[in-house]
Parts: structure tokens; sequence; C-alpha cells
């Protein structure tokens, strides 16, 4: 027996719960009226049942790993109290099944609670990502000083392993590194911005609704292409086009530039900020629009002093989603930023980013208590604090600028 | 499209019970009572068809409009007496599955012609909406958006005779005078209907069309609105769509009510609402349905 095929049992006996709830309360519905219809009373049968005794098995599997290993050879038991547990619940439930037996409220109880246990699991995911990550980082700035960390300008992850090694001083200076992320999201929001503001008010207000159903779909696909796709684009066609151009002009240009990665990273938010403009300046209300075209003022006048004054709480909100989305994407530039970390605000030197620091600390076999691997859990809690900061104000901006009108 | 037989034969017979549930494509013979033309028309519409995706939503409405009047079109919901009032500022254009056919002549002008441009249209034909819709920037601006965009004014000092003038004209301008730069939607949605008067007085329009100006206001700043469209009529050829027949009553010397996209009868308004030749007029007034 394994714990497989007990639960195959219990899955069969619920199913059989299930018919027997039904039939009771079928049979007993012919003569008086019932609460609760008779899927209900077969439904809170096979559920109670199975939750109890699939409850019991985890329970006891958790008692087992962490604290007495003894009672794994007392599995048998444990197969045998668990049916014993199922026929036992569903008995009762089986007993309780009368004309005012208000099952439907019961289930729905207990599917409320279902519901609201998946919810929690989704908060309670990132309070546990968001501890684990604190927990290294701390650490991590046991080792290096906090102000180090934050306001150091070099960045060197090395660390000695003998006392007398030569030339491997490390230096953790993350300065560099938000430099050049900040760098790199700076660019490729001067490419996303403007192209997909301007998208966004074709698509919306000028292009005829047969072009828009062919169009939007087609922009989108842009958003669905893995990242790593991009970043061979970036390497094999972007990069190497930047560098030749600029050596026509007699400007040297490293084959990995910051400029490349920013290039194609702003091609690739550009579906991000277009949806999010679009769904912005739809949601102007066409009063506003007839008034000022009421007035005589043309499509372009509407457009520029009514539509976008309008949305611009939205739109700007919907940028800064995409500006923290360009901070944490990390595989673009990992392959076309390069890894060097210079402080520089010049795009076309090779810049490196967070992520591609993470990255290459993290790869590889490595001890996870020296502070060159801890540091990339520093770098992830800075990163994270960012972003968080980033969404939450974009998000707060969007929500009050659909309370304008709603 | 037209049944020439049943237009011969049923000419003078309109059996109002029939009519009502009927569809507007069944109500090509209905002819309209009485007389569309005025003495001097200053607008005049000729046969105007107004279809939706082929579905038809005005039917053959021909009316004459004369100066300084004010115009009310009556008529139970869905009866496309808004679809007509847009045809004359061309708001329909913004509908893509919309068509107009026929003629409408302002100054002896086809508007509904491909070559009107409808930017300097539209500031001769203001529109005042159902839902009062200042944009959402100060009082001046909002009055200030159309000369500004018409280059009506050539320094400050002028931009500010205009906007004060047309808040007065629009009986705003001592409610507002100390906060003019406080956003126009802050304002109550009697002022703010207002505002959207001055707006549409502001780039000097000849001819103003009111769809439904009252419908989201309360009795007192209706009657504040109404007063205001009697003062207007000096200036201005008024066009209003109302659900109200007491306000069409009260604002207007003229009455048509349509009926399912036709003009059914047209008059005096003193006329329509004591003596209508219609059946389907009377019963509409006197509250049979609608």
């Amino acid at each position: 027996m394994s714990i497989t095929s007990i639960l195959l049992i219990i899955g069969l006996f619920s199913i059989s719960g299930y018919y027997a709830g039904l039939k009771k309360s079928l049979v007993l519905r012919e003569n008086k009226k019932f609460h609760s219809a008779p899927i209900y009373h077969g439904a809170l049968l096979a559920i109670n049942s199975s939750l109890s005794s699939i409850f019991f098995i985890i329970s006891w599997l958790i008692i087992e790993k962490n604290f007495y290993t003894d009672l794994e050879s007392f599995r048998n038991i444990l197969y045998i109290i668990s049916i014993i547990i199922f026929l036992t619940v569903s008995l009762l439930t089986f007993k309780k099944i009368k004309h005012d037996f208000q099952a439907r409220d019961n289930l729905e109880k207990i599917i409320q609670y279902f519901l609201l246990v998946c919810s929690l699991l989704a908060i309670l995911v990132t309070i546990g990502i968001f501890l684990s990550v604190i927990f290294e980082s701390n650490k991590f700035f046991g080792v290096i000083s906090i102000t180090e960390f934050l306001f150091g300008t070099h960045w060197s992850p090395q660390m000695p392993i003998r006392e007398d090694q030569a030339g491997s001083s490390g230096a953790f200076g993350a300065v560099p590194l938000f430099a050049g992320t900040f760098l790199i999201a700076f660019i490729s929001m001067c490419i996303a911005g403007p192209i997909g503001l301007m998208s966004a008010i074709y698509l919306s207000e000028y292009a005829s609704k047969k072009t828009r159903s062919i169009v939007k779909p087609l922009t989108e696909i842009l958003a669905g292409i893995p990242t790593v796709v991009y970043g061979f684009f970036a390497v094999v066609v972007v990069a190497p086009f930047i560098r030749n151009t600029g050596s026509n002009f007699g400007i040297e240009i490293a084959s990995e530039s910051a400029l490349a990665a920013g290039l194609v990273m702003g091609i690739m938010i550009i579906p991000f900020v277009s949806s999010i403009s679009d769904d912005v300046i739809n949601s102007v209300p066409q009063n506003l629009k007839n008034g000022s075209l009421g007035v005589g003022a043309t499509k372009s006048e509407t457009i520029k002093k009514v539509i976008i004054p309008a949305a611009l709480p939205g739109i700007i909100g919907g940028l800064l989603l995409a500006v923290s989305r360009a901070i944490g994407e990390t595989m673009i530039v990992v392959m076309a930023a390069g890894m060097s970390a210079n402080l520089t605000a010049n795009p076309f030197e090779a810049v490196t980013t967070v992520t591609v620091q993470i990255v290459v600390l993290l790869v590889g076999d490595q001890e996870f208590d020296s502070p060159k691997t801890l540091a990339a859990f520093a770098l992830g809690l800075v990163l994270f604090i960012i972003t968080l900061i980033l969404n939450y104000i974009a998000l707060h901006v969007v929500r009050k600028y659909r309370e304008q009108y709603e | 499209m037209y049944n020439t037989d049943v237009m011969n034969d049923n000419k003078n017979i309109i059996d109002s019970d029939d009519l009502i549930s009927q569809t507007p494509s069944k109500l090509d013979n209905a002819k309209t009572v009485g007389n569309i033309h005025v003495e001097d028309p200053r607008i005049i519409a000729k046969n105007i068809n107004v279809y939706y995706d082929n579905k038809i939503a005005i039917n053959n409405v021909s009316i004459d409009i004369g100066k300084n009047e004010v115009l009310a079109m009556i008529g139970p919901s869905g009866c496309g007496k808004s679809t007509f009032l847009r045809c004359f500022n061309r708001m329909n254009d913004t509908i893509e599955s919309c068509i107009v056919e026929g003629e409408l002549y302002l100054d002896n002008e086809n508007i509904l012609d491909k070559k009107t441009d409808v930017v300097p249209l539209r500031a001769k034909v203001g529109m005042v909406f159902q839902k009062p819709n200042p944009f959402p920037k100060s009082v001046y601006d909002n009055v200030a958006y159309g000369p500004k965009i018409h280059g009506m004014a050539k320094n400050k000092i002028e931009l500010d005779e205009i906007v004060i003038k047309s808040l007065e004209k629009a009986g705003l301008y001592e409610e507002v005078k100390d906060r003019l730069d406080t956003p126009g939607t802050s304002l109550s949605g009697g002022q703010q209907q207002r505002l959207c008067i001055a707006r549409t007085i502001a780039v000097n329009p000849e001819v103003i069309l009111m769809d439904e100006p009252c419908s989201a206001l309360d009795p007192i700043a209706t009657a504040r609105i109404e007063e205001l469209i009697y003062e207007l009529k000096e200036n201005f050829t008024i066009i209003i769509v109302t659900h109200s027949m007491q306000q069409a009553a009260r604002v207007s010397q003229r009455t048509a009510y349509f009926h399912l996209g036709s003009l059914i009868e047209v008059g005096s308004t003193d006329k329509i609402f004591t003596t209508p030749q219609h059946k389907l007029t009377e019963s509409y007034i006197t509250g049979r349905f609608g």
C-alpha cells in the first residue's frame, strides 16, 4: 500500500458516498419538503469525509517528517485510521440527512473557506519570498556594511579563499549596477513610451474597427515572445548593426552596449505601454470628445487638448508599470548588455545590471555562506523593494484615475 | 423601399393603433401633418434619411426652421429626434455605421455635402449635450477652449473679454466670477450645464442644438436653463430635443412630433398642444404612450 493508492481509495469512497447521500435525500424527499436539493447532501457527504481523512493523512505525514521519524514503520496504521475516519464522518453526515438539514449552507461555507485559502496562498507566498530574501540579505549585511553596499561605487564581487591570496579583495558597491539598470530602463522607456503611446492613440482614435481587430492582436503577440528570443535578436542583429553604424561615423561602440539592450527591451515593452494606454484612452467618456468636437475642434485638437490630458494620470501609471518591468527584466540584458560594472552614462559602453549580476553570482557551484553569493540576495531585496514601490504608485495612480470617471 | 400602392391607397387614412406597433420602414406612407414650411427659413431640411448599419432611423423628414425661433422636437424614446438633431452639425459623422442622406441647407449651403468642412460648421452650429460635459479643466479654460482653437482672440485681454461675455450670456458669471480657475467639474450640475452653454456660445454660433439639456438636472436648475433659452432666442436659432412636454410648451414657438423615425406633425407650439391634428400626436400629448 502507498499514499497514492490510499488516496485513490478515498476518491472512490467519496464517489459512492456522494451517491449514497443523493439516494437517501431523494428517497426522503418523497414525503417531506427538503431544505436543500439532493445534490448538496451528496456533495457535502463526499467532501466532508474525504477532507477529514486527507487532513488526517497530511498532519500525520508532517509530524512524521519533522518530529518522529519512527512513525514511518506504522504507515499501515495510518491507512487504517484514515479509512476509519472516512467511514465515521460519512456515517455521521449520512445520519444527519433530514428534511431540515442545511446541507447547502454547510457546503457553501466549506467552499468559501477553500476560496479563502486559495487567495491567502498568493499573499503567503509573497511574504515567504520576502522573508527568505531578507534573511539571506541580513547575513550579507553582517559581513559588508549596508552603506558600503548602497553607496559604494566599485563592484567586484570576489572573496579570497585563502588569507594570502593575491588580487582578490572584494568590493560590493552596488551603485554601478543600479546606474546600469536605470540607464537601460531609461533607454527602453525612450523607445517604448512614445511609440507605445502613439500606437495607442492610433488604435483607439483613428483606426477603423477592422484595422484595430488586426493590428491590436498583432502588437500583443510582441508580448508573447520569450525574452531569450529578444536576447538573440539583440546580440545577433541589433548590437552589430549599432556597432557598424557607429564605426561609420567614427564612434567606437562596444559590441555589448547599453544601447543595444535598451533598444530591444524597449521593443519588448511597447505592447505593454500601448495596451494600457489604449484602455485608458478608451475609458475617456465619449461625452467629453463630443463636447470638444461640438465647438468645432478637429480630431487632433480634441486628442491633444482633451483626451490626452484627461487620460494622462492613467497613462503615467501604465508607464510606471512598464518601468518596473524594464528594471526587473533579465534575459535581454544578460545576453546584450555585458558583464562589466562600469559607472557610466554613455549608452555606447557595456554596462551591467542588477539582474545580470544576480545571475552571475548564483550560476555554477557556489557556497551559500560567502558574501559573494549572499550579495545576490541583497541585490534582489533592493530590486524587489524598488519595483514594489513603483508598482504601488502606479496602481494607485491608475485606480484614482478610474474613480474619476466611474 | 417605398410601397407605392399602399402610399396611394392609404394616403389619408392613418390608423394610430396600427402605427404604434409598426417598424419605421412600414411608416413610409405617413405624411407629415401641419405646415413644415416657414416664411423666412434659416435652415431647410429636405428628405433626410438616416441609417445605422442599414437599419433606418430617420425616414424621409423635411422641415424648415425659421430665424430666431425655438423649435422643440418631441416624441417617444427611440423615435430618432436626437439622431435628426445630430445631422445639423454633422455629429453623426463620428459614428462609423451611420449614413445620412438628403439635403440640409444652412444659409443656402448644403451642409450634408461631403465637401463641407465640419470644423467651421460646428463653430456656427453649436451643441449642448444631454449630460453636462465640462472638460476636466478650469472654468475659464472650458469657455476659452473654443475661441483658442479658432484663434478668435489676439491676446489675453480679448480672450478674457470673450470668456466673461459668454459666461454672462449663459447667466453664470455672477456665480463663478471669483473662482474662474477652479475645475469646471467641481460646479453643480445646473452650473455645469450653463458652463457648457457658455462654452458653446463663446465661439459665436448662429444656431444652437440642445439634446435634452435638462434631463440630468433638478427642477430649479431646469427653470434657470429654460429662462436662459428664452433669452438666447433673441440672438440664436435654437433647436431643442426634449422629453418634457411642459418644457417644449414653455420654451418653443414651434413643435415637431417624431414617431419611429418619421416626422408626424409640425405646427406652432400652441396648436400642437391644444388641437393636435394627428391621432399619434394626440395620444402622445395626452400621455397614452411614450
